[in-house]
This record gives structure tokens, sequence and C-alpha cells, in this order.
């Protein structure tokens, strides 16, 4: 079992700066590129959100901490922002609660959809966590598709 | 991001590279508005993604962004070349059938 935390503020040049971390923790599991490029999507997903939304006034601290497992790689993303108060309808496909800003309110679905296993909480003013589980083993095959 | 473009008939070719995120879009929005302004005169815009090595949801936002944007030149616009990865995420926002993938 290996771990890694970061912490890191909520600016938008670290998004880029947090899945490439992720990714290459994640190298030691030997994940195919489909795998690996799932991964990058769901934590920019996730870092994305704290920016934007946990904290869409001033910049403060987010947190991503990764634990391997055998094959599986466990992420959480955390915030200390202003949190979800309904979480069904924050994972709706397409909602968002910002529609003037081009964004398509897909974040919550691909992350489900990119990896094995999500969990979400949440609490009003106090913030968010997004605990998500990748399971390599994949073929190279996979890659060619 | 880098943007460029190439006009082909009436077709209008842009051509985008390097890695679309929340960060990226910002300066590329302006970009790519200037062009199609200044293409107006076409029939259609073509994304082409070959170039483009990573997109997360905001691809989702800027496509529809531009997209209405096309429509009020009466403009159409398609999608070429995405890789695995931008072309599930398109397949899943359902986006293709404003679009065509071609
Ligand atoms: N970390 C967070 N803190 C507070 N609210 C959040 C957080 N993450 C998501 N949300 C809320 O959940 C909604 C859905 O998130 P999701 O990522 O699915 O869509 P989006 O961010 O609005 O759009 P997209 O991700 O497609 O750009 C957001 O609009 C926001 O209201
Ligand atoms: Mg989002």
């Amino acid at each position: 079992m290996n771990r890694m935390q970061l912490r890191f503020l909520s600016r938008s040049e670290n998004e880029i700066f947090a899945r490439n971390v992720v990714a290459a923790f994640a190298l030691p599991l030997n994940p195919t590129l489909s795998e690996l490029s799932d991964v990058k999507t769901a934590v920019s997903e996730a870092v994305t959100n704290c920016i934007v939304h946990a904290y869409p006034d001033d910049e403060q601290w987010i947190g991503v901490e990764c634990e391997t497992d055998g094959n599986k790689l466990h992420i959480t993303v955390t915030d200390s922002g202003r949190g979800i108060a309904d979480i069904a309808q924050a994972l709706t496909p397409f909602y968002t609660s910002c529609p003037g800003e081009e964004r398509s309110g897909m974040g919550f679905t691909i992350m489900q959809t990119f990896m094995n296993d999500f969990h979400l909480t949440s609490v009003p003013g106090e913030g968010t966590r997004v605990e998500m589980t990748k399971c390599f083993g994949g073929t190279a095959e996979a890659d060619a598709r | 991001m880098d943007i460029q473009y190439l006009r082909k008939g009436q077709e209008l070719y842009l051509y985008l590279k390097g890695e679309l995120d929340e960060h990226s879009v910002v300066s590329l929005r302006g970009r790519t508005d200037a062009l199609i302004d200044e293409n107006a005169s076409s029939k259609r815009a073509i994304f082409n993604l070959a170039g483009v090595r990573f997109m997360d949801s905001t691809g989702i936002g800027f496509l529809m962004g531009r997209y209405k944007k096309l429509s009020r030149y009466g403009m159409g616009m398609a999608i070429e070349a995405p890789d695995r990865n931008a072309d599930k995420i398109l397949s899943m926002s359902g986006i293709y059938s404003l679009m065509p993938k071609i």
C-alpha cells in the first residue's frame, strides 16, 4: 500500500498540476493509457468543482489524497467551501447551478462513469468530499480500441 | 490551448491543440469567437480535436457555447477527430445530435 497527500490553492492553473500528479502516482499500478486518462479526467472534474463552486470568491485550500490497494487507486478530493445542500440534484446529469457560464452539468456524471466507485458527501457551509476508486487491470488492447 | 484555422470553400476548419480545461478555456473562448466573427460568411465550422490531448466537461460547455454563437450567424457545426477520451465525453453529453462527428 502506498499513500500520498497533496494540498494546493484553488487556482485554476492547479487543475493540470493536480491531475498530472495523481496520474504519476498511479503509474506503478501499470494502468493502460485509457485507464490513466479516465483518472485524469475524473480528478480534473473534482478539482475544478472545488475551484469554481466551493470557493467562488477567493483562493483556499484543496486537498487530494491517494491510496493504492492492490490494483486499486482510491482518490479523495476535499474542500472546506460552500458545500452542497441538495446532493441528489447536484448528481443529476446536466444539472448545473451556473447555467449562464457555459457549464454542462456533466462533471459528477463523468466522475461516476469513468471511475469504478464514487461517493459524495457534503455539509453546507463546511465543505465537500469526493471519494473515487479506479480498478486497474485492463489490457493494452483496451487502448487500441 | 492553441487554435489555428483554415478556410476551405464554405467551411471554416478550427484546429485545437493542447489541454482543454477550465483554466485554458478562458483565452481559447475569446480567440475562437474572434475567428468565427471574421469568418461569419462561411456555412459551417468544423472543430478538429486531433490535437486535444486532454479534455474534461469544460469541453462540452465550450463546444455548446460556440454552437449557440454559430447558430446566430446561421452557421452549422461539426466535430472531427476527437481522441478516445474526448469521444467518450462528447458521446455521453449527447452533443453529437447537434454537431455531428464527421
Ligand atoms: N465542491 C463543490 N462545492 C460546492 N458545490 C459543488 C461542488 N461540486 C459540485 N457542486 C455543485 O454541484 C453541481 C453539479 O456539479 P457538476 O460538476 O456535475 O456540474 P458543473 O460543475 O455545474 O458543470 P461542469 O462540471 O459540466 O462544468 C454544481 O453546479 C454545483 O452547484
Ligand atoms: Mg463540474
